[in-house]
């Protein structure tokens, strides 16, 4: 399979790749490590007339802790997150979840500002960031903004990003009580049918794949808030979620899933 | 943009022109943007030992190193190789002689070496991308673990399940390097 043809342009900055997608409007696509984008444009699901390669912007691939939050630039692969010994002491859910995407090679491609702007539902690592409360800055013509990963995420593969908008990094809060990811599949370096992030302790439980996007299982935040034991804020997990259908799972499955996860989840986390 | 109606062709440049090197040699070469890195390296370098398989980023027959770490080529354009360092199993060996690595009487990679000491492949198909997948884990992960070598091919699919001699094979070069 053969992507549509487009036009190639290679940004070195984000200054740069932000003129160019000013320029070319929603005809244009940013590519970072492809290993979303290029499939879609394989299967013909994507056709943008223009490519701005922004993978090479070196600039934006780094992690450092920056007054009380993990900072990490949008270009970092995942595979330098899942090694990085101060994501996996600061951030340690974080640097845990992207050692489960995909399988090595996808790893070494795919990074955290790409998988956050494709804004997959099934996807792992947005459902953590969600959980983990982080901010993802997004930089426009007029500067940079600071968007709660909770206001990011608005629909299958949408965001509030505007179409001149490119994520340039992401923020985690560090500390934290006791966090776990569970990751519900049946081949190894498939998608979640169902994946639940619990961080600090139960503050933060989100969901993966489901619905159309990654969700925050409020009723259990609230309830584990209220002094819920993980049984009891488990069985409220899947409240006020729509799960897709798929070959997979059907919706029933999937809420039973969303709560088994959640309970086990919180248990690894500490929480009785 | 309308069902059924093909896209028209978009302005600007048709090519562009791409440079790396692959096994250690120069290749410059104009490809249309939307050219594969395996369809590049398989039809234009000429070198057929990187497979297609799946061709969906699955199966991991087309693996090869990039900048030494283990990518799916049909899941990379040529264009995003630019300037980068290209291994295919073709040059892994001479990568191992050049570093005094190689070993076993066909003077190969200690990685093809297992492979053939463990009869580590049955059809063959998916073996120069267990093989590059292979090598990449070693890399990062000398001494792997059985469980760690599983999950470190997880990406690399044998379809003559022939998973249990793969994962002797790369155990054994571990041991031996």
């Amino acid at each position: 399979m053969i992507p549509a043809a487009f036009d190639y342009k290679v940004a070195d900055s984000a200054e740069a790749a932000i003129a160019m997608l000013g320029e070319f409007g929603d005809e244009a696509k940013l590519l970072a490590g492809g290993h979303s984008l290029i499939p879609m444009m394989k299967f013909r699901l994507a056709a943008p007339a223009v490519i701005v390669d922004v993978g090479r912007i070196t600039d934006l691939s780094y992690i450092r802790e920056d007054n009380g939050h993990l900072a990490i630039g949008a270009m970092t692969r995942h595979t330098e997150l899942e090694h990085s010994e101060l994501a996996t002491s600061k951030a340690p859910m974080l640097a845990h979840v992207a050692s489960l995407v995909g399988d090595p090679s996808v790893r070494h491609r795919g990074t955290l500002g790409g998988t956050l702007a494709h804004s997959d539902p099934a996807s792992d690592l947005p459902a953590a960031v969600l959980a983990l409360g982080g901010t993802i800055v997004a930089q426009g013509p007029d500067g940079s903004r600071d968007i709660a990963a909770a206001d990011f995420f608005t629909g299958y593969f949408e965001s509030v990003l505007a179409d001149d908008e490119m994520i340039t990094e992401v923020k985690i809060p560090t500390g934290g009580a006791g966090w776990n990811y569970q990751k519900f599949n049946r081949r190894a370096q498939d998608w979640a049918i169902v994946g639940v992030g619990v961080a600090d302790g139960g503050k933060g439980i989100s969901l993966v794949n489901m619905g159309s996007t990654p969700l925050r299982a409020t009723a259990a935040e609230a309830a584990i808030a209220d002094g819920a034991s993980a049984a009891e804020a488990a069985a409220l997990a899947a409240q006020d979620t729509s799960p897709p259908q798929d070959n997979n799972a059907d919706a029933d499955y999937r809420t039973h899933l969303a709560q088994v996860l959640t309970k086990r989840a919180l248990e690894a986390a500490g929480v009785a | 943009m309308d069902a059924g109606v093909m896209p028209l062709p978009p302005k600007g440049e048709y090519f562009v022109e791409v440079s790396m090197t692959v096994n250690g040699q120069a290749q410059s070469h104009d490809v249309e943007p939307r050219t594969l890195l395996v369809h590049h390296i398989r039809e234009h370098v000429g070198l057929t030992g990187t497979n297609i398989g799946c061709d969906t980023s699955s199966c991991g027959a087309c693996t090869l190193h990039l900048d030494g770490q283990s990518v799916k080529s049909c899941t990379v354009l040529a264009a995003q190789a630019e300037g980068s360092a290209i291994t295919t199993i073709e040059g892994l060996a001479d990568s191992a002689r050049a570093t005094g690595t190689s070993t076993g009487d066909q003077d190969w990679h200690p990685m093809q070496e297992a492979f053939q000491q463990c009869h580590a492949l049955q059809c063959g198909y998916c073996t120069p991308g267990m093989v590059m997948a292979a090598t990449s884990l070693l890399e990062e992960n000398p001494n792997p673990t059985e469980h760690e070598v599983r999950e470190g091919l997880e990406g690399n699919l044998c379809r003559c399940t022939g998973y249990h001699n793969i994962v002797k094979a790369v155990l054994s070069a571990a041991g031996e390097s």
